[in-house]
């Protein structure tokens, strides 16, 4: 029987998809005490045009953790982070292949427009909209949600606070959200994202052009974002991968070479390129 | 002090060389200078045209404005036989037409450049645009034939059952004949659309993808990252676009002449003829006998130039005061 969960380790081998809805493997999994798996996937090949960014991915990002993609720059790890928002949709002549389960359904099954809420994205570099700051955080609430005027504010109030950000912006609600700094901008970004309640929060290298407070003050934030929230992050900080992932996974030329518990990555992963991208010893 | 040493006197440090003073052919050959000079003589020089022309313009009316002071611009008589001239049915009919015109022009402007940046496949947009941009650079003597051998008979066709169902409206009442400040306005927007559009779609294509997927990742669908992220964000260039078709409406002389009826009067209808100041000034400045006369049709040059910039400031006031992020779906 393929077990796709050991007792220490997210193992590479295809996931058995279909298995997990299977109430023998939610018993085991309780057993266990091992976390839900919150995407699964098989098989993935991804393709710009001819280009083959991802090849043959196979793996489980559990539920409520933070997983970190690692692995040297062009490997592919954006673009299987933006599979799961299917944000890859937005850019022409690609083509994927292969099965993803968010949660227990066909990610591909969603409206996409659904799925983008349950699944949040923050990017690399902070865009937040040339409004106000209040309105930025907003802004995915009016899409949807008919709030009146007191819920909004309680519930931006809510996603500031969530963000570490709402001490530094209180007073200045209505200013606009260009004028905050780029550590500022980046958290108001994923209070954005954190506003419509995601279930997953998607980072693509969030702190890459942060200073180290605010780097710092992301990780914590992390922290206590994993309590009701799955968390994948893409860092290319190694250090950083170590402080906030639970789980590891390691990237290189489109291949996933293994995704295991962070300290074990860390400490003495299971292959030889791993060790050496980790050593710096290439990459 | 002791073990510092600073510099000897005489030897010079080997950066003081970089402080030697440039001579101008060194500087001017860096490139810098040279271009400062010249793009702050191309700013200097749209302060020196415009002082020119509101300098002639207010020297060259001078005897208009000393007769007639600010009933000028209030009264609606323009007799050249004896001597009494208003400005009102020309100030009147310009604002009315151009107004209208953008009334009309921005919603099929805006429509089209939206369609063209966001919509349509990138080959089908270029090939629009490049029809769009020659429509531009139709002369608009082209546009008034159209006016007289198109868009009237159409107009006088339909406007009768038109006119069943609106006619009760002042602005649609009385009998249609073709010429008229409506005729006026519909070729005007004809003519500023493609400043709209090709405008517009420029800036609403130079909007950073970043915006868009953000906007994406918020789960928004197609339309509303385009009317709630697109739009607003390029919002000043639009306004770009709309007030330079404004200043082209507010201007245009012969399409205008050709459908407007050319009568001094002022109506609430549009279906009336009217008059505008530049088709007025075109129209009699070969005729102007009188230093009068001649001085009063340069004041309205003067007016025009001035109606451009109230209504110029005013759209701007407009626009600011407007909160997009408010616009309902
Ligand atoms: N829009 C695109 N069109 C074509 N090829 C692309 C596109 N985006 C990425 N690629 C290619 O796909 C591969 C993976 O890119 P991806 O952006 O996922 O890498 P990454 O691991 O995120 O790198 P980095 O660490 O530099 O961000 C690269 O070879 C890249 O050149
Ligand atoms: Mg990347």
């Amino acid at each position: 029987m393929a077990r796709s969960f050991s007792a220490n380790a997210v193992q590479i081998r295809r996931p058995d998809i279909d298995r997990f809805a299977h109430s023998d493997a939610a018993a085991e999994r309780e057993r266990n005490q091992l976390p839900w798996p919150q995407f699964t996937v098989a098989d993935l090949n991804f393709f710009y045009g001819n280009h083959q960014a991802l090849k043959n991915i196979n793996l489980i990002v559990p539920n409520r953790r933070v997983t970190a993609f690692i692995g040297p720059s062009g490997c592919g790890k954006t673009t299987l982070l933006r599979t799961f928002n299917r944000m890859n949709e937005t850019v022409p002549n690609t083509r994927v292949e292969g099965r993803i389960r968010l949660g227990e359904h066909d990610l591909f099954s969603y409206p996409v427009t659904t799925l983008r809420r349950v699944v949040g994205m923050v990017f690399q570099k902070p865009a937040p909209f040339p409004k106000s700051i209040f309105d930025n955080v907003a802004y995915g609430l009016r899409l949807e949600h008919r709030l009146n005027k007191r819920e909004m504010a309680e519930k931006v109030e809510q996603s500031l606070r969530r963000a570490a950000l709402w001490d530094e912006v209180k007073d200045k609600l209505h200013q606009s959200a260009n004028g905050i700094s780029g550590g500022q901008q980046q958290r108001l970004c994923i209070a954005r994202a954190l506003a419509v309640d995601p279930e997953v929060l998607l980072l693509d290298e969030p702190c890459s052009a942060l200073d180290p407070i605010s780097t710092a003050k992301i990780e914590d934030l992390l922290f206590e974002l994993k309590e009701f929230c799955t968390i994948v992050i893409v860092t290319h900080n190694m250090l950083q991968a170590a402080r906030v992932a639970d789980y590891v996974g390691f990237f290189l030329n489109g291949e996933l070479i293994e995704l295991n518990r962070a300290k074990h990555i860390f400490q003495n992963p299971d292959q030889q390129q791993t060790q050496d991208y980790i050593t710096g010893r290439f990459g | 002090m002791g073990n510092v040493v600073i510099s000897t006197p005489g030897m010079p440090l080997p950066s003081e060389k970089l402080f030697r003073k440039q001579t101008l052919v060194e500087r001017l050959r860096k490139g810098d200078e040279a271009i400062h000079l010249l793009t702050m003589a191309g700013g200097w020089s749209i302060i020196l045209i415009t002082g020119l022309l509101v300098h002639h313009l207010w020297e060259y009316s001078r005897i208009a404005r000393h007769q007639f002071g600010w009933h000028f611009l209030i009264t609606s008589t323009w007799d050249p036989v004896n001597g009494l001239f208003g400005a009102w049915p020309f100030v009147y009919g310009t604002v009315v037409t151009s107004l209208l015109a953008l009334i009309l022009a921005i919603p099929i402007g805006l429509g089209a450049a939206i369609f063209l940046a966001e919509l349509a496949p990138r080959s089908v947009s270029n090939a629009l645009t490049f029809l769009i941009e020659l429509l531009a650079a139709v002369p608009s003597v082209v546009y008034g034939l159209i006016g007289i051998f198109l868009l009237i008979p159409v107009l006088t066709a339909i406007m009768p059952a038109f006119q069943k169902f609106f006619g009760w409206l002042p602005i649609f009442s009385g009998t249609f004949y073709g010429v008229s400040y409506f005729s006026a306005a519909v070729i005007l927007a004809i003519m500023v659309v493609p400043f709209i559009v090709s405008i517009s779609r420029e800036v609403l294509l130079a909007v950073p993808i970043a915006q868009r997927e953000a906007m994406m990742a918020l789960g928004a669908t197609k339309w509303e990252v385009t009317w709630r992220t697109v739009v607003p964000y390029a919002r000043q260039g639009i306004m770009g676009s709309v007030f330079l078709a404004l200043a082209r409406a507010l201007g245009e002389t012969m399409a205008v002449t050709m459908v407007i009826g050319n009568v001094a009067q002022v109506s609430t209808s549009l279906m009336a003829p009217g008059y505008t100041i530049a088709a007025v000034i075109a129209n009699e400045f070969t005729e102007a006998t009188g230093d009068l006369y001649l001085h009063a049709l340069i004041e309205l040059g003067l007016v025009l130039f001035a109606v451009t910039m109230i209504i110029n400031a005013l759209a701007r006031l407009l626009m600011l005061s407007v909160r997009t992020d408010e616009v309902a779906l």
